[in-house]
């Protein structure tokens, strides 16, 4: 069989179930696809076709005994992020290139218990640290809508996979934004849930208070159906949360009549492309047209999110990565003079430039005499923002504005200037401070790309997001658009 | 506030970095650019409020002292470079 369209989770589940295709079909489909098109996405870090084909094998033969979940043979990529045992994880760094990992991260392991098919982990940032994919050092990941452009970041081979079609979901992370913005710079949607429900167990740590694992598939059904599997407790985060796990399912299609969206006011000053602006307005009349209520609300200090943010993610950053030491895991110099020699340079040459600059900026934030200034400061200022938007959630349901100031950039467009990349996040980080749930959804295009509008619930109000955006799904099409073939021309 | 090639040396010792002397006007130029960047951090009225550690308000959960993990010492060492009769070796550190 050969796909001429590109599928679904909720469609390939379909397949599966009547019995139209069996999970190697779906498989060797997705692996077929990866093989035309990724040359040119360089979408994919690995891809794992023997193991893939044999766990298509095992779900084929476990949905003939009839005992196979709903998700049972569909087949999805992780982020190069997720540890997966006896593969490599290399995080996209010189100084994972040949870490196996011993064990299966715990949202791994879930998904693999549910019978889903790994093709392959991708491509994204090094070490999570950048939003556009460039800073891999297997080389950046390209736009499947315009490949001289930027899939976003850090989750961009993710996005850029599932957008293309190469695979109907893929799992990211998302420390301030990187789910949402390379899912809206894609035209998918991208899910990051409330801190603490999803295991982070086996996810190579960035960032920890702001940490968080996300779902990227075509639609927020497609998102429901693997929240219904990720989420919920794990003794083996210590910062999972002990609260139980909805239907999610269940309340898709609850009525959002009376129901009041807040946008605020600050989001219009914050760079935003006067274009993607007006996609996003008309996006709002979706909403206002099933009975809704759009108010303004206020974020008086959305302009100190990003700074806020690039101190308090590089010092947990800095302090995360001093694990890296060449000694028990990772990189290894050649021939060290002594052991300050073989820390130095095992980290120097296994780290690349954006994550060289992080430690180096949260080593500084965190030093004698600037600790105050800048991480206390930060920590303090992190509160004003989360009270800022818990304010919001006692006038509105949910916060909704763009997911980011603009549509896809060039790649090189910003690598050399990280306070403009760093601002490319102004819309996403406040989800992450205030660890709070937010998905990115594909709202119209601007001069031939992807828009995307974002929506922020209250902690653990997953489900209340998930419907939102499904029935903004059920009332548009702008999630089916796919970009043209990449295939490599002859 | 500008960052001078002592403070990047400082930072890069610290950090246990090694950074070349063609490389340290870039960290000069860019660090100090995001430095310059997380000063508006001095212009908010945080006055009263409390550091934020984490987003959920909720204490570190306690389990019992009872050992459940096995020792898989042979398996997590075959990611080092270096081992030796089950020991991680480095170079001497006294002499």
């Amino acid at each position: 069989m050969s796909l001429t369209t590109r599928l679904n989770l909720s469609e390939m589940a379909a397949m599966l179930a009547s019995g139209e295709a069996s999970s190697r079909e779906l498989t060797t489909e997705c692996l077929n696809r990866i093989g035309a098109q990724d040359e040119l996405l360089n979408a994919f870090i690995s891809v794992s076709s023997d193991a893939a084909l044999a766990a298509a094998d095992a779900a084929d033969k476990q949905r003939r005994s009839g005992d196979a979940g709903l998700l049972t043979g569909v087949p999805m990529a992780h982020k190069d992020i997720f540890c997966a045992a006896g593969t490599v994880t290399s995080c996209a760094s010189r100084m994972l290139e040949d870490f196996i990992s011993p064990y299966d991260a715990a949202v791994v392991e879930r998904l693999a218990q549910a019978g889903m098919v790994t093709v392959g982990k991708t491509n994204m940032d090094e070490f999570a640290m950048g939003s556009s994919s460039e800073t891999s050092y297997f080389g950046p990941v390209k736009n499947p809508w315009d490949l001289s452009r930027s899939p976003g970041g850090s989750s961009g081979g993710s996005a850029a996979a599932v957008a293309a079609g190469l695979v109907p979901m893929a799992t990211g992370t998302d420390t301030g934004g990187s789910v949402r913005q390379p899912a809206a710079l894609c035209g998918i949607t991208g899910f990051k849930p409330s801190y603490g429900r999803i295991s982070r167990y086996g996810i190579v740590a960035f960032a920890s208070s702001l940490d968080q694992a996300g779902v990227m598939a075509l639609t927020a059904e497609d998102v429901a159906l693997v929240m219904q599997i990720i989420a919920g407790f794990d003794e083996r985060d210590s910062t999972s949360a002990d609260q139980p796990v909805p239907d999610y399912m269940a309340s898709l299609e609850a009525s959002i009549k009376g129901a009041k969206l807040g946008v605020p006011r600050e989001y219009l000053d914050a760079g935003l492309d006067p274009a993607y602006g007006a996609v996003v307005e008309t996006a709002l009349d979706v909403y206002r047209q099933m009975g809704a209520e759009i108010v303004p609300v206020s974020l008086p200090n959305l302009s100190l999110a990003v700074p806020t943010y690039y101190v308090v993610c590089p010092a947990e950053a800095s302090s995360n990565l001093s694990r890296f030491d060449g000694v028990r895991f990772g990189h290894r110099a050649e021939n060290p003079r002594d052991l300050e020699d073989l820390y130095k340079r095992s980290r120097s040459e296994g780290f690349g430039d954006e994550v060289k600059r992080r430690i180096m900026t949260g080593t500084f934030v965190l030093s004698a005499g600037y600790y105050d200034a800048y991480y206390l400061k930060a920590q303090k200022v992190r509160q004003l923002i989360t009270d800022d938007m818990t304010r919001c959630f006692e006038q509105v349901d949910l916060i909704v504005g763009p997911t980011t100031p603009s549509t896809a950039f060039k790649l090189g467009e910003k690598i050399d200037d990280p306070v403009q990349m760093y601002l490319n996040d102004i819309y996403t980080v406040s989800a992450n401070l205030a660890g709070l749930p937010g998905i990115s959804v594909p709202c119209g295009m601007v001069d031939g790309l992807p828009a995307g509008m974002q929506l922020i619930g209250p902690h653990f109000a997953e489900e209340r997001v998930l419907n939102f955006a499904h029935l903004y799904q059920r009332e548009t099409d702008w999630h089916t658009l796919a970009p043209q073939g990449t295939e490599r021309q002859p | 506030m500008a960052l001078s090639k002592k403070d990047i040396d400082y930072i890069a010792h610290l950090a246990h970095l090694e950074i070349s002397a063609d490389e340290t006007p870039m960290y000069m130029d860019k660090l100090g650019r995001i430095v310059e960047f997380i000063d508006e951090l001095g212009s908010a009225q945080t006055d009263g409020l409390l550091p934020m550690a984490h987003p959920l308000e909720m204490s570190q959960r306690l389990r019992a002292d009872e050992v459940k993990a096995t020792n898989e010492r042979d398996r997590y060492q075959q990611n080092s470079a270096v081992t030796a009769q089950g020991l991680y070796l480095v170079p001497r550190v006294i002499e």
